[in-house]
């Protein structure tokens, strides 16, 4: 990515503040239909129809646990077959070695152990989380509400059409209780 | 403050809400954080009796544990033919108990019920510690706890492996994977939590303890969006899974071949009765938290009056159980099946066996009544008779199948001594202690599905510009 002014110069973005969960929906909306792309909205709860509304379409956490599960799938059947049959071969009155009907309970907890971890650590490593530190933090009052009862949007610096001025304008004629400039 | 307002105005507004009145975001944040950040001195009295009482029972676990270590099983009162006695019947307790916490947290989440928010978080909490001391036992059972590891598949050098067709294996991975799942979801369900906390917390070193738990989570719309599928996906494995546990550990006795454990219905009764021992351990910790934190409008009669249905209905799957066990050995035709039950229900053991019946069966029938749900003292204690009843019922499994099988010259009797009763008080010691610590010091309300529960309550503002716009078809 090429580096624009805005990175040079220490600012993250412009950031509007809501009251309500409808509000930020509706500037998001409003946002996106101007034309700016990079942006993200904040709120204290999911809010459902905010991730699209800023643009947000995939994410791949899904994939991520179906791998996860099926390694652990392959992967717990692969152990119990590997000492059963190649580790430790125990004849228990003629049976088969891989007695497979017997190894099911064990992959299936596989599966889920694997899936589940692969969902968290997955989610987690999307989300770019544990962060110490990100920008949005230095506005006062996001710091102090976002997690709890207010509603906030940032249009991005690097997006090619922010101007700070113009953003700005454009932020402050969505309504908002206050408009901000998010230093880096 | 306002949460000392609110704590004032906590009327519990009755078996139709799962929330009170006059609660916004800030307020609701306010209300449970409150129980978290208020000062010491402001920490309700009987709190600090149930911590000193908890700590006290702990010291049981530590004396017995400490016992048993140094002297060897025997002193527990297993004896051959009862070789599983009070460490197996407590492991399978207290597993049950915790699977009411994946219950509310997972099958309720996908089933989209509302009311299940309020108390999620604590059950989960729930099913943490009655796992954890259910893990205990089966290693202090062991004789040699210090070798405990020899149950995980390692390359070693002794070149030996753990039997994977044995349920007692099955049991140690079912029984991890159950905890770390509970943690991991229990964990992830905190998150936005923490950082509601971090905000809202004045002292620095409260601060820096849960902006380093939240780990810098801002409540951006794409995190939560792939929040919102990475919990979803975790209900839904959590699901089977917490299914599964108890199918495994009914497992334990089901693939054995002695009258009473053989049989093919356990997978499903074990299952109903853990999730049943499990929902009045929730209502026996929730109501006393509720009062004394004063979150009645939170913690509602309505969720106490769902929890107290829940308790019915999985009570009378548990009856059915009963039911199919006396008709399968008798329809079997099978002397030593038939000889099982009379002895369960005539045997020396017969005054468990009844009081089993009174207490599972018999006296949680009153929750058919409304006056019975709806009235704090009497559910009350109806959730300590089943919490007690489900304890019997796996004493007397566990024990009056083991103490005359087939040939009456192995016969024996069981008397469990008293370090099998320290461990067990030590074990509900060391879960009160845990379960007053967390109430104490995490939220134990889910502050952001609350918020989510008074969005969805609030009315909506009519507005086409709600959907995304068509410019998102690019």
């Amino acid at each position: 990515m090429t580096e624009t002014f805005w990175d040079r110069h220490g600012l993250h973005g412009v950031m509007a503040r809501f009251e309500t969960p409808e509000q930020l929906i509706r500037a998001a909306n409003e946002t996106y239909r101007a034309g700016y792309r990079k942006m993200d909205a904040y709120s204290p709860m999911p809010i459902e129809g905010l991730a699209e509304a800023i643009g947000f379409k995939r994410h791949f956490v899904s994939l991520v646990v179906l791998v996860g599960g099926l390694a652990g799938c392959v992967g717990g059947f692969t152990l119990l077959w590997w000492i059963a049959a190649i580790a430790y071969p125990h004849n228990v009155g003629g049976r088969p070695f891989v007695s497979w009907p017997m190894f099911i309970p064990i992959t299936f907890e596989c599966t889920i152990l694997l899936a589940a971890l692969s969902s968290a650590l997955g989610m987690l490593a999307m989300n770019k989380l544990p962060m110490p530190y990100h920008p949005v933090f230095n506005v006062a009052s996001f710091s102090q509400r976002a997690s709890i009862d207010r509603f906030f949007l940032c249009i991005e610096a690097d997006d090619p059409k922010f101007d700070l001025a113009q953003t700005r304008a454009f932020l402050e004629g969505l309504d908002p209780e206050e408009v901000a400039e998010v230093e880096k | 403050m306002k949460t000392e307002e609110l704590e004032k105005q906590a009327i519990d507004p009755g078996p139709d809400k799962i929330i009170g009145p006059g609660y916004d975001y800030a307020t609701v944040t306010d209300k449970i954080s409150g129980v978290v950040l208020q000062p010491i001195q402001k920490t309700p009295r009987q709190w600090w009796i149930t911590l000193l009482l908890a700590f006290m029972g702990l010291q049981g676990l530590l004396a017995g544990g400490f016992w048993l270590l140094y002297k060897g099983v025997g002193v527990w009162g297993i004896i051959v033919p009862v070789a599983w006695g009070f460490a197996i019947v407590n492991f399978v307790w207290w597993i049950g108990i915790g699977h009411a916490g994946t219950l509310i947290s997972a099958i309720l989440l996908l089933l989209r019920q509302d009311w299940r928010t309020s108390i999620n978080r604590f059950s989960e909490a729930m099913t943490l510690f009655a796992v954890a001391q259910a893990g205990m036992f089966p290693i202090l059972h062991m004789g040699r706890p210090w070798l405990g590891y020899w149950l995980v598949p390692y390359p070693n050098s002794m070149w030996l492996w753990p039997q994977p067709r044995s349920p007692l294996v099955w049991d140690v991975f079912a029984v991890t994977t159950y905890l770390t799942v509970s943690l991991v979801f229990w964990f992830i369900g905190l998150i936005p939590d923490l950082a509601s906390m971090r905000d809202r917390a004045k002292q620095e070193w409260q601060k820096v303890t849960f902006g380093l738990l939240a780990m810098g989570w801002r409540g951006s719309a794409k995190h939560w969006s792939r929040y919102q599928m990475a919990y979803l996906l975790l209900g839904g494995l959590a699901t089977p899974l917490v299914v599964s546990v108890h199918t495994v550990v009914s497992f334990d006795f089901a693939i054995s071949l002695l009258p009473g454990w053989h049989t093919t219905i356990f997978p499903p009764y074990f299952v109903a009765g853990a999730i049943y021992s499990g929902f009045a351990m929730v209502v026996t910790l929730a109501i006393p938290t509720r009062k004394w934190w004063h979150l009645e409008d939170l913690i509602t009669m309505r969720h106490l009056d769902c929890m107290a249905k829940l308790m019915l209905g999985t009570g009378l799957i548990v009856a059915y159980g009963y039911m199919m066990e006396a008709f399968m050995s008798w329809y079997s035709g099978n002397p030593h099946e038939m000889f099982m039950y009379m002895n369960r229900a005539t045997g020396p053991y017969a005054f468990f066996f009844w009081m089993l019946i009174l207490c599972n069966i018999l006296i949680p029938q009153s929750l058919w009544s409304r006056r019975v749900r709806q009235n704090i003292p009497r559910l009350f204690i109806v959730s300590l008779v089943v919490n007690v009843g489900m304890w019997l019922e796996r004493f007397i499994i566990v024990i009056t199948s083991l103490h005359r099988d087939f040939l009456p010259s192995s016969w024996g009797m069981y008397y469990p001594t008293q370090w099998d009763w320290a461990v067990l008080i030590g074990t509900l010691g060391f879960f009160m202690v845990l379960m007053t610590l967390f109430v104490r010091t995490l939220p134990s309300i889910s502050i952001f599905e609350v918020r989510e529960v008074l969005h969805h309550l609030a009315p909506h503002i009519a507005d086409d510009d709600m959907s995304p716009s068509p410019a998102h078809g690019d």
